[in-house]
C-alpha cells in the first residue's frame, strides 16, 4: 500500500470536458474510495483539487472531502488515539486495517491543514465552504472522537480543531468580518461558543504578548467582531443546544455550566481589554459595554479599571464610559469619588456636537435626577448648562432648557437662580466658568441670565422653552426623552407645513441686494 | 332628569291599573319568604307590593315634603285672593261670572263716580273714537274751542258752589222745584248736574253732525249746478287741468331723483400729500401687523393676508402696471368706451407709422381729460419705455430715437391705456427686439431654461414678463396652475444660475421682481417650494454629517435661496413657515460645517450677513452667528496661547486650519483697498498668489469686523450683552493691529473702543437677575 502520487488528474481528463465534469470526477473518486480500500490512493487526487486555482473546483472538492471523511469517521475508518508518525507507519507491527486507518487519518489531518489554509483564500465562497466543512468535522469528531476518552479531561470535544479555526478567524492581516458573521450560526451552539471563547482568550493573550501589547488594529478588530457576535444566554435553562452530547457525565461538563460560560466570557473580555486599543475600538467597546457585556459578566466590578481609565481619557470616550460607570454604580454599589466633579467637567461646548449627545444627556439627566444632591452642585450644573446653552444649536436647546428647568424643579432651593428679589446690580456674574470644582464656582451666587437672553432666541420653540421661567415653574417635570435625539432636520420638519395664509414681505423686492435692511450688499457684490 | 320622569310615567300607568291587576302581576308582587313557619304568628307582611307602596310614598312626598321644600327659605307667601280660587266646589263658569259681577260692582262704586262713559264707549273729546276713525268730519276746531272757553252758569254753579247762594238769582223753575225737592242731598244735585252737562254735550254733537251733513249736501248740489252757472267756471277748470300735469312732472322728477340709484362717487383725485399719507398709513398698518407677528401674537386670518396693493390695484392678480389698465373701464367720464377705444387703437396703429404730430394731437385731447389719473403710473411707463428703447438694434438708432420720443409722449399722455394700446406697444417692442411676443408657459425647468438661456439678463426679464402676461390666470382656465409651477421653476433656474461657473448673479438680480410678483400671486405655492428647497439642503447636510462626520458649506444656490427668502417673506415673524426653517438652515451651516479654507470663511461670513439681515428688525438672539464671528476672529489671531476665550464648533482652538486668516507677511498687505467681496468667492475661490490671498484675508477680516459691529449694535440693549461679547472682545485684543493696513486699523480701533464704550455703558442698565415673582 505504498502511496503512489503519480496519477495526474488533469492529464487523465480531457481538457474540454474538465470544466463540466470535474464535479463528476470528484464525486466518482469519493465513491470509489468509499467503495473499496484498494482505491485509497485516489484520496491524493482529491486533496490536490483543494489547491486548484479554480474556485469552483476547490468548493466542490471541499464538499467532497467533507463527505468522504465524514463517512470514514462514521465507519470508524480513521485511526483513533495517538497517531504514530507516517514514516514509522511501516515499521511498527500494525495490522493492515490499522495501517489503512492510520493512512486515512494522516490524509484527514492533511485535509484539515489544507482547509484551514483555504480559510485565508481570497474568494469568499472558498472561505465559507472551508469553514463550514471544518465545523462539520468538529461536529462529526464530537460524535466519533478521534482520541481515547480517558486520555482527555475535556470530554469528547475537538478542542484543537476549534482552536485552529479560531486562530484563522482572528487573522492579523485581513478583515474577516464577513466570515465571522457566517460563523455566528455555529456560536448559537453552547459548547461551540464555550470553546470558541476559550480559544479567543488564549489566542488573544498569546498574540498580544508576542506583540508586546502594541496596537494591532486588524487583529483586534477581528477579535472584537468575534466577541460582539457572541450571544450569551441569560439563564442556565437556556443551555440546551449542544453540538456534541456527552453521554455519561454531561452535567459535569464545563461547557454545560452557565457559571463557567459567564466566567469564560468575562475572562475573554478582560484579556481583550487588557491591551491597548485603537481609539475607534475604544468607543465601540464602550457603546456596547453597558448592555451586552456587563450583564453577562460574573463579576462586573472587574470592569472598573477599564472604565475609570476610559473616563479619564476625556472627550467622547469619557462620555461613553459614563454609561458603564452608571451601571456599576447603580447595580453594583460602586463608589466613585468625584464622580459629579468629573461629570461637571465633561460639560463642554463640544458636547452638543458629538455623535453621542443623546446618550450623554440621557445619563446626565439620570445622574442629576437624584434628590440627594447638594444644592451647590445642582446650581453649578444648571449654571454651566445654561452657559453652554449660549453656544448650542437650537435642536439641542429645545432639550437643554427643559433639562435646566427640571433641575430647578427638583431642587427648589435652586430657585434663587431665577428669582433673587434682593439682588440689585451685580453686573459681574460671580460664576467662574473656568473653575473645575463645582463647589468653588459660585454658581449659587449667580443667576441664569443666559436663559433670559435665550427668551429672545430666533427659534420660536427655543424662545418658548426659555420663557417657561417667566411663570412659576409647574411641579410636573417635563419629559425630555423624546427631545434627546432631535436633529436639526426634525426640528425643521415641524414647521414644514403650508398654512392657509402665508404672511408675505410687503416691501416690494426689486433687486437681490437691495432694501433698507440689506447687509449682504454692504460687504459683498454680485460677481 | 330622565329617571324621575320615567318613574312618574310608571306611577301613572300603575294608577290606571286596578289593584287586582297589580296583585296578580307576579312582577309587582314581592314575597317575603319566611325561614321558619311559626305556629300562632300572624303574618302581615308576607306579600308586599313594592311598586304600589313606592308610588304612594312618592305622592305623599310630593304633597308634603316637596311643598315644604319649595317654600324653603321663602319669607313671602303668595296668596291668591281671587274669588273662589280655593273653592273647589264651585264650577269654573260660576267663578268667572261671580268675579265679573264683582268687578262691575266695584267699578260702579265710588271709584268710578266721575267716569262719564258708563256705556263703555271709548271717546275722545266726547266723541266716539269709533266714529272718529271714519274721518268723515272735517270740522274746524274753532267751534269746539269757542264753546270750551265758555263756562255755563250751571257749570259754575255746580262746580264752584254757584258763586255763593246769596248772589245767585234763583230761576223761577228752580224755585218751584225747590219746594218738594228740598230733601235732595248735595250728592243728588251733583249727579243731576252731571246728567245735564252730558245732555248738553250730546245735543251739541248732534247739531254739529247735522250741520255737517247739510254742508256736504249743499256742496254736492253746488257742484251739480256749478257747470251751469257761468263760462267762467270752465276757465278755472282748464287752468286746473293745465296745472295738474305740471305738478306731476315735478313730482315725478323729485321721486325719480329720490329713487334713482345714486351714482357711486368715484375716487377723489388725491393730492400728493394725501397719497403720501395713505401710503404711510398703509405701511403703518402693515408694520403693526408685522410687529404683532414678531411677538408671536395670534393674528386673525383676515389680517394676516397682507398683500401689497398699489393704489390702483384692482385686486385681479395682475402684477404689471400696464396690465391693470386693461380692466379700467372708466374713461373720459363715461362708463363704457370700448368701441371708441378700438377705433382709437386702429387710428393709433396707423399713426405710429405715419408720424408723431397726429399722435400728439390725438393724445392731447385725452390728456386734458385724464392726465391726473395716470400720475402714479407715469413713472413705470417711463421706466418701461427706457427699457424698451434699449432693446433696439443699433442700426435702427435714429428710428428708435424718434419712436422713443413718441413713446414717451404717448406714455405720458395715455395713462389709462387699455389692452390694445398695450399690444401695440408690445408689438413695436417685439419688432425691435426681435423677440416673439407670446410665450408658452414652461412645463418644466428645462423648458424654462431653453426659453431664457442665451439672452441677456434684461431680455430674459422681458421674456419672463411676457410669459407671465400671456398666461395670466384671468386669460385662461389652466393658466393659474401653470403660473403656480412657474415659481418653482424660476427659483430652480436661479439656483442653477448661482451654481454655474462663474455664477450669473446679475441675471438672478434682474429676475427678482418677477419672482416677487409670482410670490405675491401664489403665496402658498411659493412657501411650499421654498420649504422644499431649504429642507433638502438641511437634510443633505445632516446626512453627510451623519455618514462622514463633516459636511461642506452649502453652495451658492442655497445662499441665494436664503437671501430670496428674506426678500419674499418677513423674517421678523415669531414663527413663519418659511423663515423659521431658513433660520435653522443658516444655523446648521454655521455650526456643522468645518472651516477648512478661505472659501469656507467667505461662505460663513455671507451666512452671517444674512443672519444679521434676518434679525435686523426683531433683534432676536442668534448665538451661532456670534460664535462664528468669534471663530473667524480667532483664525486671525497669530498667537494661540493664553487667549482667555474658547471657540466652539465648527472651529477648533488649535488645529490644522486655525491660522487661516493670519497674514503670511506684514508687508503683503500693501495695495489693499476696501471693496466689496464678490459673492462668487463663496463657491469657487481661486487665489493665485500670496498677495491675493492676503488681500482676501484682509477683506474677510474687514467684513467680519463690520458684522461684529452690526451685531453689537443690535444686541447692545440685551441684558447679557456684556457676557455675550466678552469672548469677541478678548479676541479683538489679541489681533495684531500693527500688521493691518490703516483702513482696517481704523475700522478696528473704533471697534475696540466701541467695545469699551458699549460695555461701560452696558454696565449700568444691565439688569442681570431675572426676577420672577413666584
Amino acid at each position: 500500500m505504498a502511496p503512489t502520487k503519480s496519477s495526474n488528474v488533469k492529464a487523465d481528463t480531457p481538457k474540454e470536458s474538465s470544466t463540466k465534469s470535474y464535479k463528476k470526477v470528484i464525486n466518482d473518486k469519493v465513491e470509489v474510495i468509499l467503495q473499496s480500500r484498494k482505491n485509497a490512493n485516489e484520496v491524493f487526487d482529491l486533496l490536490e483539487y483543494l489547491q486548484s486555482d479554480k474556485e469552483k473546483e476547490i468548493v466542490c472538492a471541499v464538499h467532497a472531502c467533507g463527505k468522504l471523511f465524514g463517512d470514514l469517521m462514521e465507519r470508524g475508518d480513521l485511526f483513533v488515539g495517538k497517531l504514530p508518525q507516517e514514516e514509522e507507519l511501516m515499521e511498527g507491527g500494525h495490522s493492515a486495517d490499522d495501517k489503512y486507518r492510520m493512512f486515512m487519518r494522516h490524509r484527514y489531518n492533511g485535509c484539515i491543514e489544507q482547509l484551514l489554509e483555504n480559510m485565508e483564500h481570497k474568494a469568499y465562497q472558498v472561505k465559507e465552504t472551508s469553514l463550514c466543512t471544518l465545523m462539520k468535522f468538529v461536529s462529526t469528531e464530537g460524535k466519533f472522537p478521534l482520541q481515547k476518552l480517558d486520555w482527555c479531561e475535556h470530554y469528547s470535544f475537538p478542542r484543537e480543531l476549534v482552536q485552529a479555526v479560531v486562530q484563522r478567524l482572528l487573522s492579523d492581516s485581513e478583515d474577516m468580518a464577513m466570515l465571522i458573521s457566517r460563523f455566528q450560526e455555529f456560536l448559537e451552539m453552547d459548547d461551540v461558543r464555550y470553546y470558541v471563547m476559550c480559544s479567543v482568550r488564549d489566542h488573544v493573550a498569546k498574540v498580544m504578548e508576542k506583540n508586546k501589547g502594541a496596537v494591532m488594529p486588524t487583529f483586534q478588530n477581528n477579535a472584537f467582531t468575534v466577541l460582539t457576535i457572541i450571544n450569551m444566554p441569560s439563564q442556565e435553562s437556556e443551555l440546551n443546544n449542544f453540538m456534541v452530547k456527552q453521554g455519561v457525565k454531561h452535567d459535569d461538563w464545563k461547557a454545560a455550566k452557565f457559571k463557567e460560560h459567564k466566567r469564560v466570557f468575562e475572562r475573554t473580555w478582560l484579556v481583550f481589554l487588557k491591551y491597548k486599543l485603537p481609539g475607534s475600538m475604544y468607543k465601540k467597546v464602550l457603546v456596547i459595554l453597558h448592555d451586552s457585556i456587563l450583564p453577562h459578566m460574573s463579576e462586573p466590578t472587574l470592569m472598573i479599571d477599564f472604565l475609570t481609565a476610559a473616563y479619564d481619557v476625556g472627550g467622547a470616550i469619557s462620555l461613553l464610559a459614563l454609561n458603564g460607570l452608571f451601571v456599576l454604580m447603580h447595580q453594583h454599589n460602586l463608589e466613585y469619588p468625584d464622580f459629579y466633579n468629573k461629570l461637571y467637567n465633561l460639560l463642554e461646548p463640544s458636547v452638543f456636537h458629538v455623535k453621542y449627545r443623546a446618550r450623554f444627556f440621557h445619563l446626565a439627566n439620570l445622574f442629576l435626577s437624584s434628590t440627594h444632591l447638594p444644592v451647590y452642585l445642582v446650581a453649578a450644573f444648571a449654571k454651566r448648562l445654561s452657559r453652554l446653552a449660549l453656544t448650542a444649536p437650537p435642536s439641542a436647546l429645545v432639550m437643554l432648557l427643559p433639562l435646566i428647568c427640571n433641575l430647578i424643579r427638583r431642587h427648589p432651593s435652586c430657585r434663587v437662580l431665577i428669582h433673587r428679589p434682593s439682588a440689585e446690580d451685580p453686573c459681574n456674574d460671580p460664576y467662574i466658568m473656568e473653575e473645575e470644582d463645582p463647589a468653588q464656582c459660585h454658581a449659587l451666587d449667580s443667576s441664569l441670565w443666559e436663559i433670559k437672553t435665550l427668551q429672545n432666541h430666533y427659534h420660536p420653540d427655543v424662545a418658548k422653552a426659555a420663557q417657561a421661567i417667566n411663570q412659576p415653574l409647574s411641579k410636573i417635570e417635563e419629559d425630555i426623552d423624546k427631545l434627546l435625539e432631535l436633529s436639526t432636520f426634525e426640528l425643521m420638519e415641524k414647521d414644514l407645513k403650508v398654512p392657509s395664509t402665508v404672511p408675505l414681505e410687503f416691501d416690494k423686492a426689486t433687486q437681490l441686494l437691495q432694501g433698507s435692511r440689506d447687509v449682504l450688499g454692504v460687504n459683498f457684490c454680485l460677481e | 332628569m330622565g329617571k324621575p320622569q320615567k318613574r312618574n310615567i310608571a306611577d301613572k300607568v300603575r294608577k290606571t291599573k286596578t289593584s287586582k291587576e297589580i296583585k296578580n302581576n307576579p312582577f309587582e308582587v314581592k314575597i317575603n319568604r319566611k325561614k321558619f313557619d311559626i305556629l300562632g304568628r300572624k303574618t302581615k307582611h308576607d306579600v308586599g307590593l313594592p311598586g304600589v307602596s313606592r308610588s304612594k310614598a312618592i305622592n305623599k312626598r310630593k304633597n308634603t315634603l316637596l311643598k315644604e321644600y319649595k317654600q324653603k327659605d321663602k319669607a313671602n307667601k303668595f296668596i291668591d285672593r281671587r274669588f273662589g280660587e280655593y273653592d273647589t266646589k264651585m264650577a269654573p263658569e260660576d267663578k268667572i261670572l261671580q268675579r265679573f259681577s264683582m268687578e262691575r260692582q266695584r267699578t260702579l262704586e265710588k271709584k268710578d263716580i266721575y267716569n262719564l262713559n258708563e256705556d263703555e264707549e271709548l271717546t275722545h273729546y266726547g266723541q266716539s273714537l269709533a266714529e272718529m276713525e271714519k274721518f268723515n268730519d272735517l270740522v274746524e276746531s274753532d267751534s269746539d274751542s269757542e264753546e270750551k272757553g265758555l263756562l255755563s252758569a250751571e257749570l259754575t254753579a255746580s262746580h264752584f258752589g254757584g258763586g255763593g247762594g246769596l248772589l245767585r238769582k234763583k230761576s223761577p223753575g228752580e224755585k218751584e222745584e225747590e219746594g218738594p225737592q228740598r230733601a235732595k242731598s248735595r250728592h243728588e244735585l251733583i249727579e243731576e248736574l252731571i246728567v245735564k252737562s252730558k245732555q248738553e254735550k250730546r245735543e251739541r254733537q248732534t247739531q254739529k253732525e247735522e250741520a255737517q251733513v247739510l254742508t256736504q249736501k249743499l256742496d254736492e248740489e253746488w257742484k251739480s249746478i256749478q257747470g251751469l252757472l257761468s263760462h267762467k267756471g270752465s276757465k278755472s277748470q282748464s287752468k286746473e287741468e293745465a296745472e295738474k300735469p305740471k305738478l306731476d312732472d315735478y313730482d315725478m322728477m323729485v321721486r325719480e331723483l329720490g329713487f334713482e340709484m345714486k351714482a357711486q362717487p368715484s375716487e377723489k383725485l388725491k393730492s400728493e400729500e394725501e397719497l403720501a399719507r395713505e401710503e404711510r398709513e398703509r405701511l403703518q398698518k402693515l408694520e403693526a401687523d408685522r410687529l404683532s407677528r414678531m411677538k408671536g401674537e395670534v393674528v386673525e386670518k383676515s389680517k394676516k393676508k397682507v398683500v401689497h396693493f398699489s393704489a390702483d390695484d384692482l385686486n385681479d392678480g395682475f402684477i404689471l402696471d400696464k396690465e391693470d389698465r386693461k380692466m379700467l373701464a372708466y374713461q373720459d367720464g363715461k362708463w363704457t368706451v370700448d368701441e371708441e377705444e378700438e377705433e382709437k387703437v386702429d387710428g393709433e396703429d396707423e399713426e405710429g407709422e405715419n408720424g408723431k404730430e397726429e399722435v400728439g394731437g390725438d393724445e392731447e385731447e385725452e390728456d386734458d381729460d385724464d392726465d391726473s389719473e395716470e400720475d402714479d403710473e407715469e413713472d413705470d411707463e417711463d421706466a418701461h419705455s427706457d427699457l424698451d428703447s434699449e432693446q433696439g438694434s443699433e442700426d435702427e438708432e435714429e428710428e428708435e430715437l424718434e419712436e422713443d420720443e413718441e413713446h414717451q409722449q404717448t406714455s405720458a399722455a395715455s395713462a389709462s391705456q387699455q389692452l390694445s394700446e398695450e399690444e401695440r406697444k408690445a408689438q413695436q417692442e417685439a419688432a425691435k427686439a426681435e423677440l416673439p411676443y407670446t410665450f408658452k408657459a414652461p412645463e418644466s425647468v428645462e423648458e424654462l431654461k431653453d426659453m431664457l438661456q442665451g439672452y441677456s439678463p434684461e431680455k430674459q426679464r422681458l421674456i419672463l414678463d411676457r410669459t407671465l402676461k400671456c398666461n395670466h390666470p384671468s386669460l385662461g382656465v389652466g393658466n393659474k396652475l401653470k403660473l403656480q409651477k412657474m415659481f418653482g421653476f424660476l427659483l430652480e433656474y436661479m439656483g442653477e444660475l448661482a451654481c454655474s461657473k462663474p455664477p450669473q448673479l446679475n441675471t438672478v438680480n434682474v429676475l427678482i421682481p418677477q419672482l416677487y410678483g409670482l410670490c405675491q400671486l401664489f403665496p402658498a405655492e411659493a412657501c411650499k417650494v421654498m420649504q422644499t428647497l431649504l429642507s433638502d439642503s438641511v437634510h443633505s447636510i445632516e446626512e453627510t454629517v451623519e455618514v462622514t462626520g463633516r459636511a461642506a458649506f452649502p453652495g451658492l444656490d442655497t445662499v441665494i435661496y436664503l437671501k430670496i427668502t428674506a426678500l419674499l417673506f418677513p423674517t421678523s415673524d415669531f414663527r413663519h413657515p418659511v423663515t423659521t426653517p431658513a433660520f435653522l438652515c443658516i444655523s446648521q451651516a454655521l455650526t456643522k460645517c468645518p472651516v477648512a479654507s478661505l472659501q469656507d470663511v467667505t461662505c460663513g461670513l455671507v451666512l452671517c450677513s444674512l443672519a444679521v439681515e434676518y434679525i435686523a428688525l426683531s433683534q432676536r438672539f442668534f448665538p451661532e452667528a456670534v460664535n462664528f464671528l468669534l471663530g473667524v476672529l480667532h483664525l486671525a489671531v497669530p498667537d494661540k496661547e493664553d487667549l482667555g476665550y474658547s471657540v466652539v464648533s465648527p472651529f477648533k482652538q488649535v488645529g490644522r486650519y486655525s491660522d487661516l486668516l493670519v497674514m503670511s507677511s506684514p508687508e503683503a498687505t500693501e495695495g489693499w483697498s476696501r471693496k466689496p467681496l464678490p459673492l462668487s468667492a463663496a463657491q469657487g475661490l481661486q487665489l493665485h498668489n500670496d498677495l491675493e490671498q492676503n488681500h482676501h484675508r484682509l477683506s474677510l477680516l474687514d467684513t467680519c469686523l463690520d458684522l461684529v459691529k452690526r451685531f453689537a449694535v443690535l444686541y447692545k440693549d440685551t441684558p447679557s450683552f456684556f457676557h455675550i461679547f466678552r469672548p469677541i472682545r478678548e479676541a479683538l485684543r489679541h489681533l495684531p493691529l500693527q500688521n493691518f493696513p490703516t483702513t482696517v486699523q481704523v475700522s478696528l480701533t473704533p471697534a475696540v473702543h466701541d467695545w469699551h464704550c458699549l460695555t461701560v455703558g452696558a454696565h449700568k442698565p444691565v439688569k442681570m437677575y431675572v426676577c420672577v415673582i413666584l
